[in-house]
């Protein structure tokens, strides 16, 4: 066991803390949380800059235009990233993290050319249709019909939880294309062009105010056959895929971030006089990270996120949101607005034991697939 | 950064737990500590480790599979203090375990009161007026810490093995959302744990050995509960051995920092 850099891994954190250096301080500031155009030009800017400089897709395969960094690698790509707090993946986050992985293991070659060099460049922003206002944790169970006409899907129904939708090229699809199969069996994964005749977004406020989820709803959309990823009909095992890198490292930048808000919080903590929950909330982020530095040496070694993912998700998900209950308690009065980040973070925080597969979906996870418990 | 256990640390680990497999039944954990014991964990290196340029890591891989089966005796204080002819133990908060054993007490705690009755029955304790031996707080908590994630882990498996077997309501009661949801808990809790203890291992600092001390300490703690739950009545009889690893485990919280201790310190 060594947690201290390689050489290699030193040399690329340097290389990295450079380039950060010099990239960072002639940005722009962040534009306003509900100037959406404006959001997808400063994330998709970014996007470029990591792709001139050679850190876009950084865990991805030389052979599709990533860097094919090690998972060490990648975590300190992570870690510089967020101690010099660089911008977030932002409304990459599904091309980057679900979407191009996904395509990498199942699309074809093909597909991979077209999709694949669009998103590192930062070209094309992607969403994800996979929810539906009746499958949510019962995900199999979602009723978007794709019927087969010529060369092409005519596809309808209505998907909600659809990030960044208002500015994306591209929606990765969950849909039902055998409705006689049993649930799971007749599900495909398709990709959507979001400028197809038919589709409808309509924007979800949240619990913040923001707009960053939208529904989308499909009536007879046309969809190519050829934009079909994995087999027909096989599209819960493809997003098993997806959901495996979801679950995986894709939380380690915003772990980062915690941990930061977390010292910041320090003197608070004391004066509120919350000393021994703080203290206990530093040594469950503390262990979350050891359990995430464990997960990455182990997909080093033996590749791709199994179930262990859930057990990193479930950890982190959990006491970040004690994190916030925490600092609400440490702001006076006059704190409690909804422009005051700390009051932001807790809210925010309400989904991440929702989204990619809730608290409770994690727990039967580790149950079933971990334990060996019967379903 | 290669943080999983490398090929000697496997070999150990898997060797020290086959040991305790053959020699320490949980039938002759019950009979208490012994000098037999403690030679027979010398005799096979536990004491020893740095010996074979083996360090804290080792040594806490090797303690963890000890707490997996909850073998009796100050053996972290043998470790510590790599004293393989000899019995020792020592004093942590106002407690010395096994002193009536001991070859030797390290730190010479006097004004020894015996506890009567005490509440783990294979932990004799004695009160003290000595303070602890500073030297050995910090690889103190994390191996104790160490001894901690096996049992946690050990309560986890039991829990689960009796989940899998005991059936009500026709089917065995794992199938029910609301206990494999416990023991899905009682698992992340010692994960979380292990990685915080082979963290503080590696890299041992007040910080470090802090944490380490915290999540290993509640997860013996609460998943000797979530065991008692998961076993239902039977868990509440002397026969069934949940109840010694609670017992130990709260022996254990006060040893070289309790839970809230070291609660306190990571926030100054």
């Amino acid at each position: 066991m060594d947690l201290t850099d390689s050489a290699v891994e030193a040399a690329f954190r340097a290389e990295v803390r450079a380039w950060l250096d010099t990239t960072l301080p002639p940005l722009s500031a962040p534009p306003a949380r509900e100037d959406w155009e404006a959001r997808r030009s400063f994330d998709t800017d970014w996007q470029k800059r990591l792709f001139d400089a050679g850190y876009a897709g950084i865990d991805w395969s030389t052979d599709y235009g990533g860097r094919g960094a090690t998972p060490g690698e990648h975590l300190v790509f992570l870690e510089e990233m967020a101690a010099a707090r660089a911008p977030n993946v932002g409304v990459n986050f599904v091309g980057l993290l679900h979407a191009g992985p996904t395509l990498i293991a199942e699309g074809t070659a093909e597909q991979k050319a077209r999709y694949l060099p669009a998103i590192l460049r930062g070209d094309e922003v992607w969403c994800q249709g996979f929810s539906e206002p009746s499958a949510g944790s019962d995900l199999a169970s979602l009723r978007t019909r794709a019927v087969r006409d010529g060369d092409d899907y005519i596809v309808s129904g209505h998907k909600i939880w659809t990030s960044f939708a208002q500015v994306a090229e591209r929606a990765e699809l969950l849909v039902r294309t055998d409705p006689d199969a049993s649930k799971h069996k007749g599900i495909s994964w398709l990709v959507l062009d979001m400028d197809t005749p038919g589709i409808d977004v309509r924007p979800l406020k949240t619990v913040l105010g923001s707009s960053e989820f939208s529904e989308l709803y499909l009536d007879e959309v046309r969809v190519p056959a050829a934009n079909l990823v994995g087999p027909e009909h096989d599209g819960w095992r493809v997003a098993m895929v997806t959901f495996s890198f979801e679950r995986g490292t894709s939380l380690v930048g915003e772990m980062l971030e915690t941990r930061r808000r977390v010292e910041e919080l320090r003197p608070a903590a004391q004066l509120a006089g919350y000393r021994r929950e703080y203290g206990r909330i530093v040594a469950e982020l503390d262990g979350v990270w050891a359990l995430t530095r464990r997960a990455v040496s182990e997909a080093a070694e033996h590749g791709a996120p199994g179930p262990s993912a859930s057990v990193g998700k479930l950890a982190y998900t959990e006491v970040v949101q004690r994190v916030g209950d925490l600092a609400l308690k440490c702001l006076e009065g006059g704190s409690l607005s909804l422009d005051n980040t700390y009051v932001e973070e807790r809210l925010r925080v309400l989904a991440l034991t929702v989204a990619a597969g809730t608290s409770q979906i994690q727990r039967n996870i580790i149950g079933e697939r971990i334990l060996g418990l019967p379903r | 950064m290669r943080f999983v256990l490398n090929d000697d640390q496997v070999a150990l680990r898997d060797g020290i737990r086959a040991l305790c497999v053959g020699k320490f039944p949980m039938a002759r954990v019950r009979e208490g500590f012994d000098a037999a014991v403690w030679k027979e964990l010398a005799d096979a290196g536990v004491f020893s480790l740095p010996d074979l340029r083996f360090g804290l890591a080792e040594e806490a891989v090797v303690v963890e599979e000890l707490g997996r089966a909850l073998v009796p005796g100050p053996l972290v204080w043998g470790v510590l203090a790599h004293s393989a002819d000899e019995v020792v133990t020592g004093a942590s908060a106002g407690l010395v375990a096994h002193a009536k054993m001991a070859d030797r007490l390290l730190g010479d705690p006097d004004d020894l009161a015996p506890v009567a009755n005490p509440i783990d029955p294979l932990t004799p304790v004695h009160t003290t007026g000595a303070a602890a031996i500073t030297d050995y707080q910090r690889p103190g908590a994390i191996l104790t810490a160490a001894y901690m994630v096996g049992m946690a882990a050990a309560c986890t498996d039991a829990a689960v093995a009796y989940a899998k077997e005991r059936e009500q309501f026709d089917t065995p009661i794992g199938r029910f959302q609301s206990i494999k949801h416990l023991l899905a808990d009682s698992f992340v809790r010692a994960e979380l744990a292990r990685a915080a203890v082979h963290a503080a291992a590696v890299d041992p600092t007040d910080r470090s050995a802090s944490a380490a001390k915290i999540l290993a300490g509640d997860a013996a703690v609460a998943n000797a509960k979530t065991s008692f739950q998961v076993h239902g009545g039977m868990g509440f009889t002397w026969e069934v051995d949940v109840h010694l690893y609670l017992k130990r485990a709260w022996i254990l919280d006060r040893q070289f920092g309790t839970t809230d201790e070291h609660a306190d310190a990571l926030s100054a």
